[in-house]
Parts: structure tokens; C-alpha cells; sequence
């Protein structure tokens, strides 16, 4: 029978995947796959026929007989015909490394893995030995793909040196940012290329006993990961010398934090540990830690089984290799995208995501989850760049990038930002604890129109002391997108005043 | 739709024992008591401070910091509905809005009708927003019809 690959990614479930997938069963061998990450076109199925794959999409299951009846099995039939899927536009101008994978094979076939480039990464990492493999990550230039965009290499490089009888290698799965959704297509659509990310890193610093830290929001990516597991184990990949297992967390945001999720993992309250000492010393279990993201272990393999030139040749300024960037929110091409760092924030937004999903004029991008600022068209000549977004009071973060219409009201987007963080702060800390209470009272005040030019000038002491008070990022940047708001959007704070005076 | 026993020390201690040696076991044995009684109750405290040598306040500090252990059986269905920034972009306030009016409760309410309805930060389903997880079933693009939709089909 012909087969048809049909994703099992929960972004191509929400909009009937599964219900596609039972359509064609019988008609077809169904093989269910990631996402590609074309999230507009999802459910997209792709055939396999003599000349290659074609794709269709977005398919709902009451298509499913018309197509088979025109000749979807040999890719002949013209109605939702998309042709070979790397020649889509949105497709065509990736750099898919770190995604090379992810919607093509089936996530769970090792073998599959292995035909297409997998573990090479690991056995090249064997064959030179820890040290040099430590060295090819520092020379990549490969940093934190989480946010704090720290050099890779260099933590890896302190674990190894650290004196400890035990040490561990921990992964952040903890992918809470919204409009971000990296981190659960990998364990949904190329768990092993985790898996052999980790293999590598346990291997380059010494650690036995790898953590996966994963978000509780993500029940498919659990799955996905836990039957990865089983397999790998099976396999030999893990077992002696090195393995994994998965920790699910509770529904806290607070654990993307480092300190906090090693808390967690150490079965305790998520709440922050103070800096010093740095966990690549004192981490789990007190042991030294390398703790890093998914997406920066996962794309180790790759660094790994090319060769640090090749990865490093990619990119611009500091920020080296490349960046799965997500597009969310309001943009009509809403997907992954991932490319070298440089690409600007306006061919993200209008070129790449074609402008906004309802056709109405971008009024405002978040960059970088809750954390991020709002960034008006005005600001979209920046490039995708870690010191570039830094310069313009921004974070790239975890490379979320979620864009809004003008019917966004910025004074309530502010005031969110502060809700959030009441809602997640651990509480630790003072500025944070109570910084976000007193936020959330005086955007209030603001938008009820009392006293407006005081109540704005307090906010924006409140958040110079939440930037340089808090113990963490999340009440230490919780300000950038209320003070983007206020800074790029004033007239959406003096409603009140302009209500009053009509 | 998941369905859950009556709280049974017993059973209890049957769980825990399953994480008997695993380091940093607090969040899993949580994690498994709730799964088997749809919540943690305060009966279940002493037991896992006793297992886990820790105090009962411990226990209770943690089990109170997390959004997601609850401390009363939910209702029948469990409905996450994401009210993140990326859900917000393509109709989330409304989408929001529009569950709580159909199933006449506000957030953490449970329906008459046995939908117990959380807010969530973000499910990673930012693409194809407005979503929601639905017993743990993801739904996106939501809507009013759609909404209509799928708590008609709940029985």
C-alpha cells in the first residue's frame, strides 16, 4: 500500500489530524509523523509516489474520499495540492538543522533515525573524546537556546572541570513561554535527536544520569518522550554508563527558571536559589550540572556530526548557527522557521509570516514570551540577534514571536504581563512578590484615569526596581513588555484622561 | 473521561511505595496519587511527609505551590483553556469568555454539567490559537461554533 504520512504533532491534532488519519486508514499505510512545523496548512499529509512526496493540505477528513477518488495516492489529484514539500516558499528558505528531521521520518523508528544522520554525532563524540568534544561545541559558538543565550561550550567546559562523584546532565523542557513551541515538536516529532544531544553532553563532562524536566501542558510530547526512552534503552544507546529519565512538573513557570526546575527535580517548591553557586558547580543533588535547553542539546548532534566550521559559518555577530524561530499569535503563515540568526523581524513578520492572520495592519510583535517586549513596526529593521534585540531593550528568548493586530489594547497587555507574573512568581523575592500586585493596582489606576502622569511615572519606578531587584528573570523582565508598551504605545494609557475630556 | 478511586490509605501507601529510592520522588508520587484519586487530599499529606521523610508542612508547601495538584476530585471532563498572549492575538479573551458563558461557571469552576474548566499558560498549540486541552485531547482555532461543538459532544 502507498504510504501516507500523517502528523501525530498536537498542534496537527487540535485541527483534526487524528480524524484525517482514521479517513484514510484501509486506503492507505498511514505513517504518523511530526509536524513540519507549517502550522496554517495543518492537518498536511504527505504521499509517498515514484517521483517523491507530495503534500496536500490542510486536509479535513470530510476531503479524505474526493481525494482518494481524484488520485491522492499518486499524487495526481489537483484539489488541496501543495507539490514536493521543500519547494513550499515558507519551507524553501529554512536552514533546517536542528529540525532536519522533524515531520519527515517517523519519530519512534530508530532505524529511521539512523539513516538519516543520526547518532553519527554521538560516535564522532566517542571517537575524539570528551575533551575535544567539549571543543567542538565552545568553537561552534552554539549558545543557550532557552534565552540567557549563554556559550554552551563553557558551561560544558566548568562541569568537566568540576570536582564531584556524581554529575548530571538536565534538560529544560520546561518550554513555558507563549508562542513558543520548539521544545514540543522535538519530543513529539525527533525525541532521539534529545536523546543523542544528552548521550553526547553526558559523554563531553562525565555525567552518568541525565533529567528531562518537561512541562506538564504537554501530555503527546510525555508520550512521545517516555516511548523514546524505552526504545533507546532497548537499543543500548542507553543503559550502561549513561541514561535518562523524565520528570513531568506541575504547572509552574516559575520552573523554566533554572535554579527553580532543579528544585522541583529535587522534589521540592519551585522557588529560585540564589547565584552563586552556579549549578555547572553546585547543581542537582548538589552535584555539578550541565542544565540546558532541549533545543540547544538537541542541536548538538549536528554540531557534532558536521563539524563545528560548518556550524559556526551560519549566523551573524555573536549569535552563531541557527535559530528555530516560532510564529504565533496573529500572522497568517503561523510555523516554524528556522534560519540563521540576521534575519529581521520584518521579513519574520510580513515576509516570511505574511502579515496578520485577520489582514489588518501589525500593530505590536512579542518577542521572546511573557518575558519579551513589544516591538512596533517601527523597530522591524532588527535583526535576529541576541545583542541586537538586547540593544533595543528586547529578548529573543526562546525565539517566540507572536504578533498582534491594532485591536490590541497595550495598556491591557501590560497589565497582563503583571497578572502573569502574580500568578507565577515564587515569591522569593519582594520586587517580583509584591512588584506585581502593585502593577497590576496602578495600570489599573492609570486605565480608571486617576492621576495618570503619577501613576505612569510610578510604574515606571516600580519596574526599574522589579529590572534590578528581582533574584530571576521573571520579575527581573517582566518589565520589558510593560515598559515596551508604555514606551511605544502611550497614547493606549491615557484612554481614561481622553474619555474625561470628551 | 477519567474516572477515579475513593480515597483508600491503603492504596495510598500502595502508590508511594512504587517510588520507594527515587531521588527528588515528591512532584511523581504527587503526580501518581492524583492520578488515581483525581486530586491530592489533606489525608494524603502525613503519608507522603512519612515516606519522604519530610514534615507534613513540607508537603503541604508543595503540593499548594504547584497550579496543577488539586485538592477536590474534579468534574467529570477536565477543559485547560490557554489565556497566554499568543491565544490572546487570535481571540482568546473572547474565546475565554464564551466557555465560561456556555458552561455557566468562571475559572477553576466545575459545570453543572461536570466540565471542570482550569485557565492555562500556553499548551505550545501558539499556531493554531485559540486552544485548549480537553481530557488531555488537544483542541485548537477555537471559536464559538467550535466551542458549541465540543461541549456538546461531552456526555
Amino acid at each position: 500500500m502507498t504510504r501516507v504520512f500523517v502528523p501525530a504533532d498536537a498542534a496537527a491534532l487540535a485541527v483534526g489530524a487524528e480524524e484525517v488519519a482514521a479517513a484514510l486508514a484501509g486506503h492507505a499505510d498511514v505513517v504518523r509523523t511530526g509536524s513540519r512545523g507549517l502550522f496554517w496548512l495543518e492537518p498536511m499529509i504527505e504521499v509517498e509516489t515514484p517521483h517523491g512526496r507530495i503534500a496536500y493540505g490542510p486536509v479535513e477528513a470530510s476531503d479524505v474520499p474526493g481525494l482518494l477518488a481524484d488520485g491522492l495516492l499518486t499524487g495526481t489529484a489537483q484539489h488541496l495540492r501543495l507539490g514536493v514539500p521543500e519547494t513550499i516558499p515558507f519551507l524553501a528558505r529554512q536552514t533546517r538543522l536542528t529540525f532536519a528531521r522533524c515531520g519527515i521520518a517517523d519519530p519512534l523508528s530508530l532505524s529511521d533515525y539512523r539513516t538519516t544522520g543520526g547518532m553519527a554525532g554521538l560516535e564522532k563524540a566517542r571517537s575524539i573524546g570528551p575533551a575535544a568534544t567539549v571543543e567542538t561545541v565552545l568553537r561552534s559558538g552554539l549558545r543557550g537556546r532557552g534565552g540567557a543565550g549563554f556559550p554552551t561550550g563553557i558551561k560544558w567546559k566548568t562541569v568537566a572541570e568540576a570536582k564531584g562523584d556524581r554529575k548530571f546532565i538536565v534538560c529544560n523542557a520546561d518550554e513555558g513561554d507563549s508562542g513558543t513551541y520548539a521544545d514540543r515538536m522535538l519530543l513529539e516529532g525527533d525525541p532521539f535527536s534529545l536523546i543523542e544531544g544528552m548521550a553526547i553532553a553526558g559523554f563531553a563532562v562525565g555525567a552518568t544520569q541525565g533529567y528531562v524536566y518537561t512541562r506538564s501542558e504537554y501530555p503527546h510530547g510525555i508520550a512521545a518522550f517516555d516511548k523514546a526512552l524505552v526504545i533507546a534503552r532497548a537499543a543500548g544507546v542507553l543503559g550502561e554508563g549513561f541514561d535518562i529519565e523524565q520528570r513531568v512538573g506541575a504547572g509552574a513557570y516559575v520552573c523554566g527558571e533554572e535554579t527553580a526546575l532543579l528544585e522541583s527535580l529535587e522534589g521540592r517548591r519551585g522557588q529560585v536559589r540564589a547565584k552563586p553557586p552556579l549549578p555547572a558547580h553546585k547543581g542537582l543533588f548538589g552535584c555539578p550540572t550541565a542544565i540546558n535547553n532541549l533545543v540547544t542539546l538537541a542541536s548538538v548532534p549536528a554540531i557534532l556530526r558536521d563539524g563545528a566550521a560548518a556550524y559556526q559559518a551560519i549566523g551573524m555577530g555573536r549569535s552563531r548557527g541557527t535559530m528555530p524561530i516560532q510564529l504565533a499569535g496573529n500572522v497568517r503563515f503561523a510555523g516554524l522557521f528556522e534560519a540563521g540568526f540576521g534575519v529581521t523581524l520584518g521579513e519574520l513578520v510580513n515576509d516570511i509570516g505574511g502579515g496578520t492572520l485577520s489582514g489588518r495592519p501589525v500593530r505590536a510583535v512579542q518577542v521572546g514570551g511573557p518575558l519579551g517586549a513589544y516591538f512596533p513596526p517601527a523597530l522591524f529593521d532588527t535583526p535576529f540577534d541576541y545583542e541586537a534585540f538586547a540593544a533595543k531593550d528586547g529578548l529573543i528568548g526562546h525565539g517566540g514571536v507572536v504578533v498582534f493586530d491594532d485591536t490590541v489594547d497595550m495598556a491591557q497587555q501590560a497589565r497582563f504581563a503583571m497578572e502573569f507574573c502574580i500568578a507565577e512568581s515564587c515569591g522569593k523575592c519582594t520586587p517580583c512578590r509584591i512588584g506585581s500586585v502593585r502593577g497590576v493596582e496602578t495600570v489599573d489606576k492609570i486605565l480608571a484615569g486617576t492621576d495618570v502622569d503619577a501613576n505612569l511615572a510610578l510604574l515606571r519606578d516600580l519596574c526599574h526596581t522589579m529590572k534590578f531587584g528581582s533574584l530571576c528573570a521573571l520579575g527581573g523582565f517582566i518589565p520589558y513588555p510593560v515598559l515596551s508598551a508604555m514606551n511605544f504605545f502611550p497614547e493606549d494609557f491615557h484612554r481614561a484622561h481622553r474619555l474625561a475630556a470628551e | 473521561m477519567a474516572t477515579y478511586e475513593a480515597w483508600n490509605t491503603d492504596r495510598a501507601h500502595g502508590v508511594i511505595a512504587g517510588f520507594t529510592g527515587v531521588p527528588g520522588a515528591c512532584l511523581p508520587v504527587l503526580h501518581a496519587l492524583q492520578a488515581v484519586f483525581g486530586c491530592i487530599p489533606p489525608e494524603a499529606e502525613p503519608l507522603v511527609a512519612a515516606a519522604l521523610n519530610l514534615s507534613r508542612a513540607e508537603v503541604h508547601g508543595i503540593v499548594t505551590f504547584y497550579h496543577d495538584f488539586r485538592r477536590s476530585v474534579p468534574g467529570r471532563h477536565v477543559l485547560l483553556v490557554c489565556r497566554a498572549e499568543a491565544c490572546q492575538a487570535t481571540g482568546g479573551d473572547a474565546a475565554g469568555a464564551h466557555v465560561r458563558a456556555a458552561l455557566a461557571v468562571d475559572w477553576h469552576g466545575t459545570s453543572a454539567g461536570g466540565v471542570t474548566l482550569e485557565p492555562v499558560f500556553c499548551l505550545g498549540l501558539c499556531a493554531t490559537g485559540p486552544a485548549a486541552l480537553l481530557d488531555g485531547q488537544p483542541v485548537g482555532r477555537l471559536n464559538p461554533a467550535r466551542i458549541d461543538r465540543m461541549l456538546e459532544a461531552l456526555t
